[in-house]
């Protein structure tokens, strides 16, 4: 899938990838997509969790090799 | 969005794992757009209290309370298997093998985040304590009703 950023999560734990997504996203525009590589097993839930919550559209998920990919594109300001 | 959701957390507990579960919980909800305030009473005051300095209260007793109980967030111990430090110690190494924010690192994030951390006026009240006991990211003192109110217009509400 093609992102428009990327941000690196490997090796963090429950709750810092959310919490940087969450950060991250403030430099995204609307309608962009950011990739969020990790490899906290917990983020195939949390990621579509957050999303619920913030209204953000979680396109997908991707699992290579112990390393796991979500796509969620800004959907609001 | 609509008016943002509330989450409210009690944290009575000063020991350094709850205290964990409990800035895990209010980074991870401000980041999910919910409004977030803390409640410190009791032993959780120990949480945000200034970690350098000496604590200054009146009377005999509340001093004695506040050099054995001084507080601080580097001086957090676990719950369980703290064994003089001992365990603590490991913990902490544990928490940095998997980088995780020490809960010193948990409350500078938490406060940029704009989570509220307000200590309960009757515990400070009791065991001695003014505003200038607790760290700058601390807010005000509060009481039973302004927890509640908080808590009565809150989605979830934990007591920790």
């Amino acid at each position: 899938m093609k992102a428009d950023q990327s941000l690196d999560c490997m090796g963090l734990y429950c709750p810092m990838p959310i919490v940087k997504t969450a950060e991250k996203m403030k430099q995204l525009k609307k309608g962009e997509v950011l990739e969020v590589v990790a490899d906290d097993k917990g983020i195939k839930q949390d990621m579509p969790a957050w999303c619920e919550a913030t209204g953000h559209e979680c396109l997908g998920i991707e699992e290579k090799g112990g390393e796991i990919r979500t796509y969620v594109r800004k959907a609001h300001d | 969005m609509a008016e943002k959701e509330k989450l409210t957390l009690v944290v009575f507990s000063g020991d350094l794992d709850r205290a964990l579960a409990a800035f895990m919980l209010a980074t991870t909800g401000a980041s999910m757009g919910m409004e977030v305030t803390m409640f410190f009473t009791f032993w959780g005051l120990n949480v945000i209290k200034k970690n350098e300095g000496s604590i200054k209260s009146k009377g005999i007793m509340r001093k004695m309370l506040n050099v054995m109980n001084r507080g601080g967030s580097s001086r957090l111990k676990m719950s369980k298997f703290h064994m003089f430090g001992l365990g603590t110690w490991m913990m902490k190494r544990l928490m940095k093998e998997v980088n995780l924010p020490s809960i010193e690192e948990f409350i500078t994030m938490a406060h940029q985040m704009g989570v509220k951390m307000v200590p309960c006026s009757t515990s400070c009240g009791m065991m001695g304590l003014s505003e200038d006991a607790f760290r700058s990211e601390a807010e005000g003192i509060a009481g039973a009703a302004y927890f509640l109110n908080e808590a009565r217009n809150s989605k979830v509400t934990l007591f920790i």
